[in-house]
């Protein structure tokens, strides 16, 4: 009468019982360290401190300020109750004009007013996760491909594959240049694509980038449209980091492309999404946005919002906090200002210990680079250097090869989500980290050289793969086997 | 041309039915009783619109709650930073009691295998996502709620196949029933892996029989597939027979300790849209036994949390049992009044309904004023209904109902003056 597990795996859906949501990476090992030992200053010192989670929390005094002053705003107090019964019974997919009003002006706000986006083209989702998998399944068929450059956001492996059955194929990007997208790699993809006989349909980027914090210029923003108009293929541009960029070079977002005169793209082919879960430090109110160009889309993607419409309670609060133009002005500029001195306060920290990171201008985080202390140039021993920093440093950061990262050693440490003493705290676990590395270096050098003196075959091993990457990598990942040969 | 996905371009959204088509007519021109006297008075709508009074003054005698505080400090940054699929716990707790206070707490349910969803709407598709492949099927007792042709299959892939249900039973489902659709199903060279019911039903307003929901466990157990109960108008069941979830029955016939492995396979869909009248605050529920199942939805669930605001303030409301005994005895009260009217009011002109017991409307009949027994006939008289007497109500073919003639009269979603 007992059930065997392959049964119980036919009663179930094949996307219930496969991994197509991507938890069952060791990339989750980090988390768990931090939620068994969670630092705190004064109860648990020694903790895990979380610097994998790209929140910011920077600013949310200015917020709760406002709130406090706008009870009007909340349909729960005394001064919104008269609306509660209207907005609780508000089921509309359209959302409420006012909400979708104060989104079209807070993300003109956010670009400086250098472009207005149509309330009627935007379209809500369950967060930003929502709303990439609601435009996966209006914009492709299963089987069919997006193309995404490397390194990526790792979730864009579950909210763009796992129930839509789309695939993703890396676009190989490279830290010579700076992970720049270039022309050349983009048609590589696309060419490795057409052999292998997957449809691309689209090319998705996020600008500013997660992992790496930096902007598109100009230039690469045009020669994206080009490329995607040449193939009559799909832009989704995913822009939810855009009012976290403090510093030059500014965000350029792609709506400002599309308004200049001599660039020549069919607007349908063109989508947009955002969410104010980095901007406004919002993820637990799950507003994501979808902004197409494409009439059809924006009609598809509507009644697909259906599946993950925002709380109208939630609707009705941002419509009256993003309709404050004195209010959006002075937190757009303040969270920057902030965001900015953390972002030097520890880079400048780093740095001081021959630590850096990627020169960026944005984001929630830093791409630091340590392929230096890897004991060789790989990504085994990258996760066994991830190991340390977790369970010895104490310190949960995410890998490069998590984000598809072609080169082994780049890491992303997030600054934004915790208060200054903490970031003391962490800056000094990694300078102590990187002298004692040093040390270490030093001593296994001269061991090295005895042994190199006195051995007659040594072999280099390089670009072993460890078994995580199988989990993380699409199956028909065109990567190439990078030649990260050094010797020591 | 740029190209889309076959889901964009075809019609399976489902929006071309006249379910809706009713619903654009409405907007276009919506009654009111002083600005447009001659409008069309929503009747396609299945709202709860009676008892928003007890909530509002529950929430000005808490604005704690209201407020974003804990004991009169501010919990903003938190509650915003908070996107745990788990959900708040504080909130499951409270939702999962809820529950059981509709059920007379005759059952209990833990929450832990409680998955929250951004409706039911989410709730059903997520739970196609975890119990069946592209291509194969559910069957659904007709008629059946119209957006089930949206949620369940249209970016799942999924197929419905019908267990016909007819008047000359109250529509109630039989075990021929059920076979017939079952080997419909295998015909069509479709893999049924469940059966899906609403209990309380949308359309026809009555609860099931326990006779019904014994001869779904066996059916399910015998076959080796699921059940899905949706159970989102439990505690709108305003008068006998008295409202029995399949929890009950499960425990009834001591499912889990006889071996059985088929209370791992029911499931129970439930949301706060009809019973609290919320559907704005897009709060829906998965109940599931299977831990495999639990575990897959929650991960699916972040294409559609709860938002953390709402989930803290329901979590306070819900947690206040003075609040809900009185509110769920008060919602029937009010339910049953109104109903009352709507059916003695129908009486009056010759027109009777389908007895029910349970939800927000009236499964009306109208066969006597066919044209012929066709549905064309069905579709003229609903149109004339929707432009000349200007009411929009939901005609039975939309609902999938296999005999003409039959109508969904919404019967809550016009408040109680001064409330």
């Amino acid at each position: 009468m007992g059930f065997t597990l392959s049964n119980q795996q036919q009663q179930l859906s094949k996307i219930a019982t496969g991994n197509g949501h991507g938890e069952n990476s060791p990339y989750f090992e980090g988390w768990k360290a931090f939620d068994s030992n969670p630092y705190h200053p004064t109860k648990n010192p020694h903790g895990v401190i979380q610097m994998g989670l790209a929140e910011n929390q920077l600013s949310f005094d200015l917020i709760q300020e406002w709130v406090l002053n706008h009870p009007e705003a909340s349909i729960c107090t005394a001064e919104g109750a008269k609306e509660f019964k209207d907005i609780a019974n508000f089921q509309d997919y359209h959302g409420l004009p006012e909400f979708r009003n104060a989104v079209a002006n807070f993300m003109g706000n956010v670009r400086g007013n250098r472009v207005t986006f149509d309330p009627d083209r935007i379209v809500m989702s369950g967060g930003a996760t929502g709303a990439h998998e609601m435009l996966a399944f209006c914009l492709a068929d299963p089987g069919e491909a997006f193309l995404m450059p490397v390194p990526y956001y790792p979730a864009f492996d579950r909210d763009l594959r796992w129930r839509t059955g789309v695939q993703l194929l890396p676009v190989a990007c490279e830290s010579f240049n700076n992970f720049k997208i270039t022309r050349a790699a983009l048609e590589d993809a696309y060419e490795k694509a057409q052999k292998a006989n997957i449809r691309v349909k689209g090319l998705l980027i996020t600008n500013p980038s997660n992992p790496l914090g930096t902007v598109l210029d100009r230039e690469t923003l045009k020669s994206l449209v080009t490329f995607i108009n040449e193939k009559n293929i799909h832009l989704v541009c995913d822009e939810i980091y855009a009012a976290t960029v403090f510093t030059q070079p500014s965000f350029i977002s792609i709506a400002e492309i599309l308004e200049e005169e001599e660039v020549e793209c069919n607007r349908e082919l063109i989508h947009i999404v955002y969410s104010l879960s980095k901007d406004m430090g919002f993820p637990g109110f799950r507003v994501g946005i979808v902004y197409s160009y494409n009439d059809a889309v924006v009609n598809c993607a509507r009644k697909m919002s259906s599946f993950g419409l925002v709380s109208t309670q939630t609707q009705r609060l941002i419509a009256s906090m993003l309709s404050d133009n004195e209010f959006v002005d002075r937190f757009i500029a303040e969270s920057a200002r902030r965001l900015k001195a953390r972002h030097a306060k520890f880079t400048v920290g780093l740095e001081e210990e021959g630590t850096t990171c990627l020169k960026s201008s944005g984001g929630l985080f830093v791409w630091m680079d340590l392929h230096k202390h890897l004991k060789e140039p790989t990504f085994e021993a990258e996760m066994a250097l991830w190991r340390i920093i977790i369970h010895e440093v104490k310190l949960n950061v995410s890998p490069g090869s998590s984000f598809h990262c072609p080169e082994p050693g780049w890491f992303r440490v997030c600054f934004a989500n915790m208060d200054d003493q903490t970031m003391e705290v962490a800056l000094e676990r990694i300078r102590n980290f990187v002298l004692q590395d040093k040390e270490a270096a030093v001593v296994a050098m001269k061991k090295k050289k005895r042994c190199w003196q006195s051995s007659k075959n040594l072999s280099l091993s390089f670009n072993r793969r460890s078994r995580f990457d199988e989990v993380m990598m699409s199956p028909h990942s065109p990567i190439p086997q990078s030649p990260l040969v050094r010797a020591t | 041309m740029c190209m889309l996905s076959r889901k964009a371009t075809c019609n399976s959204h489902g929006q071309d039915s006249s379910y809706f088509l009713g619903w654009q007519e409405y907007e276009k021109n919506p009654f009111h009783e002083v600005r447009n006297t001659k409008g069309i008075i929503q009747m396609g709508l299945a709202e709860n619109q009676l008892c928003f009074d007890i909530l509002k003054s529950w929430i000005a005698n808490n604005p704690d709650a209201a407020g974003f505080k804990r004991n009169g400090e501010s919990i903003f940054a938190e509650l915003a930073l908070f996107q745990d699929y788990h959900g708040i716990p504080e909130f499951k707790k409270a939702l999962t009691e809820f529950m059981s206070e509709i059920r007379g707490n005759k059952v209990s349910f833990d929450p832990n295998h409680l998955v929250l969803a951004a409706g039911a709407t989410s709730a059903n598709e997520t739970l196609m996502f975890c119990l069946a492949n592209h291509g194969e099927a559910f069957l659904l007792p007709t008629p059946y709620y119209p957006g089930f042709d949206r949620d369940l299959k249209w970016r799942t892939g999924v197929e419905i196949v019908p267990i016909h249900c007819t008047s000359s039973n109250g529509f109630q489902i039989t075990e021929t029933a059920l076979q017939e659709a079952y080997l419909e199903a295998q015909k069509r060279n479709l893999r049924v892996k469940g059966v899906l019911v609403t209990n309380p039903s949308n359309p026809l307003g009555t609860t099931m029989t326990r006779n019904e929901l014994n001869m779904l466990v066996s059916f399910v157990d015998e076959k080796g597939i699921h059940l899905v109960s949706d159970e989102i108008y439990s505690g709108t069941a305003f008068s006998t027979p008295s409202f029995v979830s399949v929890m009950e029955i499960l425990k009834e016939r001591k499912c889990d300790e006889n071996g059985s492995q088929v209370w791992k396979r029911v499931h129970v869909v439930y949301s706060l849209s009809k019973d609290l009248g919320l559907p704005g605050f897009r709060v829906g529920a998965i109940y599931s036994n299977d831990d495999t199942v639990v575990a897959a939805a929650t991960k699916m669930s972040s294409f559609g949390l709860v938002s953390s605001q709402t989930q803290y303030l329901l979590a306070a409301m819900l947690s206040d049992k003075k609040l809900t005994k009185n509110y769920i005895s008060e919602n029937h009260k009010r339910l049953r009044q109104r109903q009352k009217k709507l059916v003695s009011g129908l009486q009056k002109a010759g027109i009777s309904c389908l007895k029910g017991n349970a939800g927000l409307f009236c499964w009306v009949d109208m066969r006597h004023l066919l044209r012929s027994n066709t549905f064309e006939a069905e579709m003229e008289l609903w149109k004339k209904i929707v432009y000349e007497v200007r009411l929009n109500i939901s005609p039975g073919s939309s609902c999938h109902c296999t005999e003409p003639g039959w109508f969904r009269v919404c019967f809550a979603n016009i408040p109680i003056p001064g409330r």
